[in-house]
């Protein structure tokens, strides 16, 4: 019997090697799994981590912040987040969470965050921790925020459904970013319904959507910015080159009227480019944009960043592109006689926006035709105070000519001081800006604008304020919280 | 040395590394263990030392691997449990204390197993009666979809456990009366006479019917592949094994069929394992199997380290069902990593080493029987569920050896080794 059992013990040896190049097989799988639905393993491990803080630009105002869990059956120290600051940052910082993983900068740098960056101190003081027995802590940021700017954005934006974003037109800094409606982070794990239960005079309400770099919307008459742009860079239009406004514009035989955005008379009769601009005419708008075609000014805003998601450190997919939209997709006709120049040329056709890329438009204008890369972090420093990583400004775009930059600034501070947007105006501090009201087609549901810099020479802020839903205009409606900004940004009490 | 000295040196290593998985394990989780539980450690040496007295009493001759190789299993097992749940722990505790005792009761009542095999035919009927026993409304228990309980008064056992110690007994004593003429048979492929071949058959039906009636896989496959392999082992006929396999194919897939449970955790199986595809039910059917997948691959080489993996929830349950009983295995996988896990399967394989050399060395056909049959139905059992619980072959539940909590396990299993040791004893006597 003995050869059989010999046998035997081998064909038992070979089931056991079967199991361990199985459990092996399971190691190798390990970066696959940990992902997948209902996996505990990589929530846990966070969980055990202290996050790093999230804090305002000034580095004392906590935006995120832990708190500790310590129950028995736990056996361990836990950190549940908390956000002090509520709705006020919720879009920007986002929530990191365990039923619902992460949004906003909480997930985009949840490395940093966690400690999990290849950052050589980084390691090495995990490796320290980890031999002391130490919770491992993950690195704070400090964002480019500016905690009371913001306050008075979102409480301008109380009740309504829209976004206003600020930046630094020579850094790229991310000042207020803002976004209603809102919702409160804290109420993400385990009173999600609550948030689901916000009404807003939008519908949805959808107060999770990160209105300013997700959020599309009409730009209208903020639009003509970059068809200027495209003119005056083309040399085919000065800022006096005159223009005959007969209150409309014939378009493939048809008559595309002025619209209410306009301020002052119906029909203006002979002015110049430079005044179209400041009177926001659609009629001049719809003739420079037949004479110079709607492939330059695709080719245009796309020198201002359109059809690219901005390079903010936002999770990708809290990003949307600006440009044309076909069946709710980014469309970049090849043939440009599929898209109407002319009511291209003020924003219309078939136009979709973020806020946060009409605050680059801006913002190029500002910075003599350079944009630069938008960032909503400052720096990022290690539990030792150590700064291991700062944000240097960087450009993203050359938008325009500065030439064409120093005439559209102009332009645009005739927009303020004479146009439609006189209720921008801030004493002692010259503003440039232009307005939009953009029709949705329904009655009382324009998406109103306003984008704007200041000072005019040497600005420090660039703004785009985005309303849906509004029955007024883009100066009445959009302008003053785009003025409250500045102002509050300034260091003035609105 | 000799062999008993042997024995207690290595019993006093497992002592140690059995200290050090408790400080381990208390160190990670000072906030729910106390310090007092330190000494659970010093409690298990001492029981363990204990069976070893027993042993060099009664045993001088045996096997001196045998015993530590067992003493650590079991230290693996209740330093797992006692990660899981304290409490849990002690009461395995006392189960091993009761396993011991039953083992030192063996050893020193029945003294000579050989007279086991006078009683064959009892103890195979007493086998066929206590696998019926969970059939008996009054007393059957069902627990996750198997009625392998019974339950008297507060406690719950597994009859199964026992009938498999005692039909290895019988096995070993039939098939050493009738090895020659199930031998028969002329040219390479016949069969010997019905007459012969009845008792495949009729055993074959009896596994047949303890699956069915235990809902249950995992029973029906361990009873039949140890049958499969004394038989085999027994005649050297190789078509016993292809016959016997077919015919258990045939069964499976006739309960697969019949059986939706049966159905489930096939499915569950091929949607799971190897390739995990999206179709995996993670947050239904497929929730333990899915969980004992993610534990394993979450290990490491090294693992979380013992009381740090992800096991319990905050709740203070754990995330895999049945985790200190038949899912032990995925808990190790991921404290003790590839290694830890690796070095479990190494501990049965060399088990099963030490048994089936006894066997070997052994001079009688029952001797010789009964050794490959203990050997074969610990290291068979072990396999079927670590297989199961990494997704090997589909799940079935039945626990892990010396390893597992759960107390009818455990003391049918030490019987297993205190028979393992008398032959062992006897052996190493003969050829002195």
């Amino acid at each position: 019997m003995n050869p059989q059992i010999r046998r035997l013990f081998f064909v038992l040896a070979g089931l056991f090697v079967a199991l361990v190049a199985m459990t092996t097989y399971w190691l190798w799988k390990a970066p696959d799994l940990e992902a997948r639905q209902g996996n505990p393993t990589l929530i846990v491990r966070q969980l055990t981590i202290e996050r790093g803080l999230i804090y305002a630009s000034d580095g004392k105002t906590v935006f995120a912040r832990n708190r500790k869990v310590r129950k028995k059956s736990l056996g361990r120290t836990w950190f549940v987040r908390r956000y002090p600051r509520g709705e006020l940052v919720a879009h920007p910082v986002g929530y990191s969470t365990i039923e619902r993983a992460r949004a906003g900068l909480e997930e985009s740098l949840n490395d940093y965050l966690t400690g999990s960056n290849a950052n050589l101190d980084t390691i090495l003081n995990n490796t320290i921790d980890k031999l002391k027995g130490l919770t491992r802590r993950g690195n704070d940021v400090v964002t480019t925020i500016d905690a009371r700017a913001q306050r008075t954005a979102m409480s301008a934006l109380a009740g309504k459904c829209g976004a206003a974003v600020a930046l630094d037109p020579q850094t790229g800094k991310v000042l207020v970013w803002a976004s209603q409606p809102s919702y409160d982070p804290n109420l993400v794990e385990g009173r999600f319904n609550q948030i689901q239960r916000i009404t807003a005079p939008c519908r949805p309400a959808a107060p999770l959507l990160d209105r300013v770099s997700q959020g599309l919307f009409i730009p209208g008459s903020t639009f003509k910015v970059v068809t200027a742009a495209a003119a005056l860079d083309s040399g085919a239009v000065t800022q006096s080159t005159t223009f005959v406004d007969r209150g409309y514009c014939i378009e493939y035989g048809k008559r595309v009227l002025n619209y209410a955005d306009q301020s002052g008379p119906e029909v203006f009769g002979t002015v110049s480019f430079s005044q179209a601009l400041e009177h926001s005419i659609n009629a001049v708008f719809c003739e420079v944009g037949k004479r110079i075609g709607a492939r330059s000014i695709i080719d245009k805003a796309k020198d201002f960043g359109f059809y690219e998601e901005p390079p903010v450190e936002l999770p990708s997919q809290e990003i949307a592109p600006s440009g044309l939209y076909r069946n709710g997709r980014l469309y970049d006709p090849r043939d440009p006689n599929a898209v109407d120049p002319g009511r291209f040329a003020f924003g219309q056709e078939r136009l979709q926006v973020t806020p946060l890329q009409m605050a680059l438009v801006a913002a190029g204008v500002a910075n003599g035709g350079e944009i630069m890369k938008p960032s909503l972090v400052d720096r990022i420093v290690a539990p030792n105070g150590k700064v291991i990583q700062r944000t240097k400004p960087d450009v993203w775009k050359e938008a325009m000519k500065p030439r064409t930059a120093a005439e559209l600034t102009a332009m645009m501070t005739a927009v303020v001081e004479s146009g439609t947007a006189t209720s921008a105006q801030i004493p002692g501090v010259q503003v440039a800006g232009k307005t939009g009201t953009a029709e949705t087609g329904r009655q009382g549901q324009n998406d109103t604008w306003f984008i704007a810099f200041a000072p005019a020479q040497g600005a420090r802020i660039a703004v785009a304020v985005a309303l849906s839903n509004q029955s007024g205009t883009g100066g009445g409606t959009a302008a003053p919280i785009a003025k409250a900004i500045i102002e509050a940004l300034l260091g003035r009490n609105a | 040395m000799t062999l008993r000295n042997r024995e207690l040196v290595n019993l006093l290593m497992v002592g140690l590394l059995t200290a050090a998985g408790f400080a381990a394990v208390y160190i990670a989780r000072q906030e729910v263990v106390s310090a007092g539980s330190l000494s659970y450690a010093a409690f298990f040496l001492a029981l363990f030392v204990a069976a070893h007295v027993v042993v060099r009493v009664a045993l001088p001759d045996a096997d001196p691997f045998l015993l530590p190789l067992v003493g650590l299993l079991t230290a693996v097992g209740l330093t797992m449990i006692y990660r899981i749940d304290p409490d849990l722990a002690l009461r395995q505790g006392l189960w091993v204390v009761v396993g011991l005792v039953a083992f030192a009761g063996l050893v020193l009542v029945v003294r000579d197993y050989r007279t086991l095999d006078r009683y064959k035919y009892v103890l195979g009927l007493t086998a066929i009666f206590l696998l019926a026993l969970p059939a008996v409304p009054a007393l059957g228990r069902t627990i996750n979809g198997a009625n392998l309980w019974v339950g008297v008064g507060g406690i719950v056992f597994q009859p199964g456990e026992f009938a498999k110690v005692l039909l290895v007994v019988f096995l070993a004593g039939y098939l050493r009366d009738n090895r020659e003429l199930l031998s028969l048979g002329s040219g390479r492929f016949a069969l010997p006479s019905p007459k012969h071949f009845g008792p495949l058959l009729v055993i074959w039906g009896g596994a047949m019917l303890v699956l069915f009636q235990t809902n249950d896989l995992g029973g029906g496959l361990l009873y039949f592949s140890i049958f499969l392999a004394m038989l085999w082992v027994a005649t050297a006929r190789w078509p016993y094994v292809a016959v016997g396999l077919g015919l258990f194919a045939i069964g499976a897939y006739a309960l697969y069929h019949v059986t939706p449970h049966v159905r489930d955790r096939i499915s569950i199986w091929l949607d799971c394992s190897w390739v995990f595809s999206s179709d995996c039910p993670v947050y239904k059917e497929g929730y333990q199997l899915a969980q004992s997948i993610y534990a394993i691959s979450g290990g490491g080489f090294f693992g979380q380290g013992l009381g740090r993996g992800v096991l319990v929830t905050p709740e203070g349950n754990t995330y895999i069902p049945y985790l200190e009983t038949d899912f032990i295995f995925a808990g190790i996988a991921q404290e003790l990593g590839l290694a830890g896990a690796a070095g479990v399967i190494l501990l049965y394989l060399v088990f099963c080493y030490r048994g089936f050399r006894i066997a070997m060395l052994a001079n009688d056909g029952f001797s010789k029987l009964l050794a490959v049959g203990l050997t074969a139905a610990l290291g068979i059992q072990a396999f079927i569920i670590m297989g199961g619980v990494s997704g090997l072959i589909p799940l079935t539940g039945i626990t892990l050896p010396f390893v597992s909590y759960g107390g009818s396990s455990i003391v049918a299993n030490f019987l297993i080794i205190g028979l393992l040791l008398m032959i062992s004893n006897h052996v190493n006597r003969d050829t002195a």
